[in-house]
């Protein structure tokens, strides 16, 4: 790893300013919160953005707010210790709070946001290495390189969606508040992602991811189980959030289960969804929602752990992660 | 300076006195007192310098631009792009380095800018020094290297079916680098009189050191034409002889070699290293001071960690379980170069029989060249996969015999004072007492078999181990008579006591432990002594931080030099205070009559006493390790002055869905001989443990090998520390520690090594462990939680529950390895010598 390479640092006063830095400087910009990603990356020259633009001076960014309606509003750079340490949230939201808890190190949660882990660039053992080992394979596609190494047929990149928070949040349906040149606008779960190793949102670049809007509770129950060699600062090799919606019966509503570090979005395991809709969350159902699950988790040769094993496992986990919305 | 007066040693003193190794407890002041380590508060308080944190003014920064590709020709370098950046200063190609080096006299295949060849991802090629690191690697991205690629050996198989194309024109014949073949006893008989017998192949992933410092060094070439090098190595003499020979004509008394603290080695610095002859090599070239820092990377590139290793064992026991003949195969993967390689296969093969008496024994040894980094010594050197392989089949055969594993392994026991089938001399032998513990304080006998489960749904297991390690090589790297180690004392009219001694700490404690030798003898603070180690032009040859030989061999030294020390100013006291020299006492920085404790001296009035009678005062000290009994080819890697031994009971909680597993606890016994210092051993018992689970449970240097329109691409697939898994402060158990303490007659103090041997059973009692826990054997490290999952599946779908290499016949490679040479045991009348020895070819005399 090399010292950091030379940028300008922007630190714009409002999320617009902001936004507006950013395409200036178009393919030439990223934003940086607490930097955990971003800089290591730049360090390995994944990353050379000769701009950089700061979040930590836009107002209102490290608020955690309750909205009239009852949803809960949390500021994008909201440090992830908060998070995991406040109290609302490990009342309301006890499935996303250990979500955060599960990320990365004491030491990375300090520096690191809620908007920059939403937002965390997809991974690949292919991809997170140094310039020096990327041109002993004459490098991939999401950076110098032409092919992609886990499918080198297929056109598109499969690096790996690693952010412990997606899953859950998709799952649970939260919304997103994105601020551009043009207005502000808010997207819903699944909607800010996309199934591409490199294109893996659909914000545009210079949008300004600014809240999380988690929904008010009530009625659901949400849960995240990560599965990883150890139980730190490893990323998810397979982050299973769940959402379960009964009514006063216990019968449920309505699911989502998110399988993340599976792919390059977090993948919703459909099946599993359908036979849960309609019945009570028995063990039996559980343990059949979690088979039903193998076929979505379409695990690459592109992260720690043997593929077929994740794949295998992935049943017992969206088990274990739907027992837990019991 | 140094007063070596032969009269004031008398030969009982040389003889008898440096060991003290019954000296009671009570009667020492210093050993076996949990004293903190003299550069304990420096370390804590981020003072200690390391290489890295080196500077000087006008320093170069230096890169290497390594290559790409696995194995081929250099076709053509072209540096002009590089030479043109500005900032560029100094660039550097095989050509100017044509002189090859090697750790061992042996295998000097070794360059510091590949010449003409690459054999690994990451093999070095062009060195460019800079103003600035940054210039430096933009400049190395510059260079133009043109490949003509050959065939990749991937591994063990490769290597035993491909003689062609040959890494090096060396070695036995094809990419063979080494075979070995030797044969103690009868082996026929010894299967005969097997009531029961196993086959078992086992495989030993290879992984690295990883130590939290990365290689650094810092040349100086002044204009005295003297060179200095600051480096990160554990063998500053080894380091020092490799530059002499790759920069001739510089002489070696221009070269001063100083090891700075070792950010740990774990065997990782033991080799003379490219990066630090280039260095030298270009502060001589720029003629301005010239720094490398390896990137964690490039540390994996060095590696120089653990062989993978394949096995097949064959053992024959009596109805009782007692071991009747043991027929050991190994099979390793070498990597690119020889490095310690020759060692490291002996290893496989050496200490087999110092645990458990094997009256009838062969092993055969094969070493492979693959395009992989290059293997060598790592914590355990050779021996932890032999062991793995050992102590699984002994738990199995325990289990195919219905008798308690801790129970064969006592049964078992090699007896104390004696000779092993291939000639290894055991004197201590606490490895029955060390047994005994961990399986009162394991609840062993009650807990074992139980699958108790846990809250959370897992099995629980428990597995045990043993093993035992050399206190030191009996032999050194390059053939000579000379001592092992050597150390020089400076007794000052302040009072001060000065240590010289070349030996590296490199984190394990050895510059204590000179002072607590030296304390001891002399009855000074040691705290308040000097240290001064590891740097060629200042203190006397030690050999190096490897092998676990330093306690015992720079203690030895330091323990004759402060015997005569003593003698000398024991002679000033007694004029002065009309005692007999015999009678005094050396304590608490005192020396007094033992009749009357009133009548004395400080140590500093004692010193001035025997300066002005004797002039300044220093003396000598130095080591050799006894003759080894092993006269055969090949019996030169084993012996050792004393052997420690331990033994550990692992416990595992196991998620039989996932095969996810859990080490809440280890229970650790070590035969340390004597504890110079117990909380020190403590702390090397630990980290053992820590190392040892890493091994046993994730770590492993896995290569990527993917095949892309012709091309194949073999490199290292996880060269980081977030990728390359080790355990964390949340996968490390708790431990119970045992100190067994079994006097050795060899050791300073009766001391034996701490360092490596607690490392070699955590792998296997773990394997052990998941058997206990869920009926199900992984013979393959790591045992990741994969492969526990793997061998359930198996258990599950009726087949054989386990997971590891085939036992048949295409498990392990085809590989003549021609006539063994065939010694008689001590107990067949055996002399040390193979009846049938060839006689030696001229070229090996060269």
């Amino acid at each position: 790893m090399l010292r950091l390479p030379p940028f300008t640092y922007h630190r714009p006063k409002t999320a617009a300013e902001a936004a507006a830095l950013h395409k200036e400087h178009g393919k030439q910009a990223m934003f940086v919160a607490g930097g955990t990603d971003l800089y290591p990356n730049m360090k390995r020259r994944h990353q050379v953005p000769t701009h950089v633009v700061s979040l930590q001076d836009v107002p209102g960014l490290t608020a955690i707010e309750q909205l009239p309606d009852g949803r809960l509003a949390i500021g994008a750079m909201v440090s992830l210790t908060t998070l995991e340490k406040h109290l609302q949230l490990l009342r309301d939201y006890p499935g996303l709070a250990h979500a955060i808890a599960e990320i990365s190190t004491p030491l990375l949660r300090n520096m690191g946001t809620i908007g920059g882990n939403l937002l965390l660039d997809t991974r690949c053992t292919y991809y997170d290495q140094s310039h020096e080992w990327r041109e002993s394979i004459d490098f991939c596609m999401k950076k110098d390189g032409a092919i992609c190494w886990v499918a080198p047929g297929s056109p598109r990149c499969w690096a790996v969606q690693s952010s412990d928070s997606v899953p859950v949040v998709c799952a649970m349906e939260a919304e997103f508040e994105l601020v551009s040149t043009e207005g502000t606008r808010t997207v819903r779960g699944d909607a800010l992602y996309r199934d591409d190793g490199i294109e893996y949102l659909t914000k545009k670049p210079e949008e300004v991811l600014t809240r999380l809007i988690l929904p008010k509770t009530g009625g659901w129950k949400a849960s995240y189980l990560k599965l990883r060699r150890r139980d730190t600062y490893d990323f998810p090799v397979l982050g299973v959030g769940a959402c379960v919606w009964t009514d006063a019966g216990g019968v449920v509503t309505k699911a989502n289960i998110r399988l993340g570090g599976a792919g390059s979005y977090a993948i919703p395991a459909t099946e599993s969804e359908k036979l849960l809709v309609g019945n009570q969350l028995t063990d039996e159902l559980i343990a059949a929602a979690g088979t039903a699950a193998m076929k979505p988790a379409r695990t690459m040769d592109n992260t720690d752990l043997d593929v077929y094993w994740r794949r295998k496992v992935a049943p017992v986990f969206v088990a274990r992660a739907l027992a837990a919305c019991k | 300076m140094v007063l070596d007066d032969p009269a004031v040693t008398t030969p009982q003193a040389r003889t008898d006195a440096p060991w003290r190794h019954d000296a009671k407890k009570e009667d020492l002041n210093v050993i076996g007192k949990p004293i903190r380590k003299v550069d304990a508060r420096s370390k804590v308080a981020g003072l200690t310098r390391f290489a890295d944190d080196l500077s000087m003014p006008r320093m170069l920064h230096m890169k290497l631009l390594r290559s790409t590709v696995a194995h081929a020709e250099i076709v053509s370098i072209d540096t002009s792009k590089a030479a043109a950046l500005k900032g560029v200063k100094g660039i550097l190609t095989g050509k100017d380095l044509p002189i090859p080096f090697g750790i061992l006299p042996v295998s000097q295949d070794e360059h510091a800018l590949c010449p003409d060849k690459v054999r690994f991802v990451g093999d070095p090629v062009v060195a460019i020094a800079a103003t600035e690191e940054e210039i430096a690697w933009e400049a190395c991205r510059l260079v133009e290297v043109e490949y003509r690629e050959l065939r990749t050996i991937g591994g063990i198989h490769e290597g035993a079916a491909n003689d062609e194309p040959r890494l090096h024109d060396y070695g036995v014949r094809g990419n063979i680098h080494r075979l070995e073949n030797l044969e103690f006893g009868d082996l026929q008989d010894g299967f005969a009189k097997a009531a029961h017998v196993r086959e078992d192949t086992f495989f030993f992933e290879g992984n690295t050191h990883l130590p939290m410092e990365q290689h650094a060094s810092l040349a100086h070439f002044d204009k005295d034409g003297k060179l200095t090098i600051w480096s990160s190595t554990q063998t500053p003499h080894y380091l020092h002889r490799a530059l002499a020979r790759t920069l001739h004509p510089l002489p070696a008394h221009h070269i001063r070699v100083i090891a700075c603290p070792n950010g740990g080695g774990f065997g990782g610095k033991s080799d003379p290293f490219n990066h630090e002859i280039a260095a030298a090599k270009m502060a001589m070239l720029t003629g301005r001071p010239v720094k490398i820092a390896l990137t964690r990377e490039e540390v994996f590139w060095c590696h120089r960690g653990r062989h993978p290793v394949l096995m097949r064992s064959k053992i024959g026991v009596n109805k009782t379980g007692r071991i009747t003949a043991l027929d050991f195969h190994s099979y390793l993967d070498g990597g690119a170069y020889g490095s310690y390689g020759t060692a490291s296969t002996f290893y496989t093969g050496a200490l087999q029989t110092v645990t458990y008496a094997v009256d009838n024994y062969h092993f055969r040894g094969a070493r492979f060249f693959t395009n992989k980094a290059p293997c060598g010594p790592k914590r355990g050197h050779g021996t932890p996969q032999p062991r793995f392989a050992l102590e699984v089949q002994l738990d199995k055969i325990a289990c195919d015999l219905g008798i308690d594993p801790a129970q064969i392994r006592l049964d078992n026991l090699a007896p104390r004072d004696s000779l092993t089938a291939n000639f290894l001399r055991i004197g201590s032998m606490g490895l029955g007492q060390c047994i005994e513990k961990v399986v009162a304080g394991s609840g062993w006998k009650e807990r074992r078999g139980k699958q108790e489960r846990t809250k959370d749904g897992r099995i629980r297991g428990l597995g045990l181990a043993c093993s035992s390690y050399l206190s030191g090589a009996g032999l050194p790297i390059y053939w000579n008579g000379l001592p092992h180690s050597g150390v020089q004392l400076q007794l000052d009219r302040s009072g001060l006591v000065t240590v010289f001694c070349g030996s590296t700490d490199i984190g394990q404690g050895s510059d204590s432990v000179l002072t607590w030798i030296v304390g001891e003898v002399l009855g000074v603070d040691p705290l308040g002594m000097r240290v001064v180690t590891s740097d060629t032009d200042l203190t006397p040859v030690d050999l190096g931080s490897y092998s676990s030989r330093v306690t015992v061999m720079t203690g030895n030294a330091a323990m004759q030099a402060a015997e005569r020390a003593r003698d000398i100013v024991a002679k000033g006291v007694a004029d002065k205070l009309g005692v007999p020299a015999s009678r005094l006492v050396f304590a608490d920085s005192r020396v007094y009559d033992a009749e009357d404790p009133k009548k004395g001296m400080t140590f500093a009035e004692a010193v001035v006493c025997a300066e002005a009678k004797f002039g300044t005062i220093g003396t000598v000290g130095s080591y050799t390790p006894p003759k080894s009994a092993a006269k055969f080819r090949g019996g030169g890697v084993g012996p050792s002055p004393s052997y420690s031994y331990s033994a550990t009971v692992v416990e595992v909680e196991v998620d039989p869905d996932t095969g996810i597993y859990r080490v809440p606890k280890v229970w650790m016994a070590h035969d340390i001989g004597r504890a110079l210092n117990a909380a020190i051993a403590m702390g090397q018992i630990e980290g053992s443990v820590y190392m040892g689970l890493g091994e046993a449970m994730m770590e492993e240097m896995v290569y990527r090998d993917r095949t892309h329109k012709g091309n194949r691409i073999f490199v290292h697939k996880i060269p980081s520390m977030l990728e390359y898994k080790s355990p964390s402060a949340l996968e490390m158990p708790e431990v119970v520690s045992y100190v067994v303490e079994d006097y050795d007659k060899n050791g300073p103090f009766g001391a034996k090594e701490v360092g490596q041997g607690p490392l070699l059973p955590m792998m296997p009692a773990v394997a052990n462990a998941i058997y206990d826990a869920v009926g199900v054997r992984v013979d393959e490290i790591p045992v990741s939680f994969e492969k526990v999952f793997a061998a359930l599946q198996a258990k599950k779908e009726g087949k054989e529950a386990r997971f590891g290499p085939s036992n048949g016949p295409d498990g392990v490679p085809e590989v003549d390895f021609g006539d063994s040479l065939k010694i008689k045991t001590p107990w067949q009348g055996g002399d040390g010598t193979a009846w049938n020895e060839p006689k030696r070819e001229k070229k090996a005399a060269k």
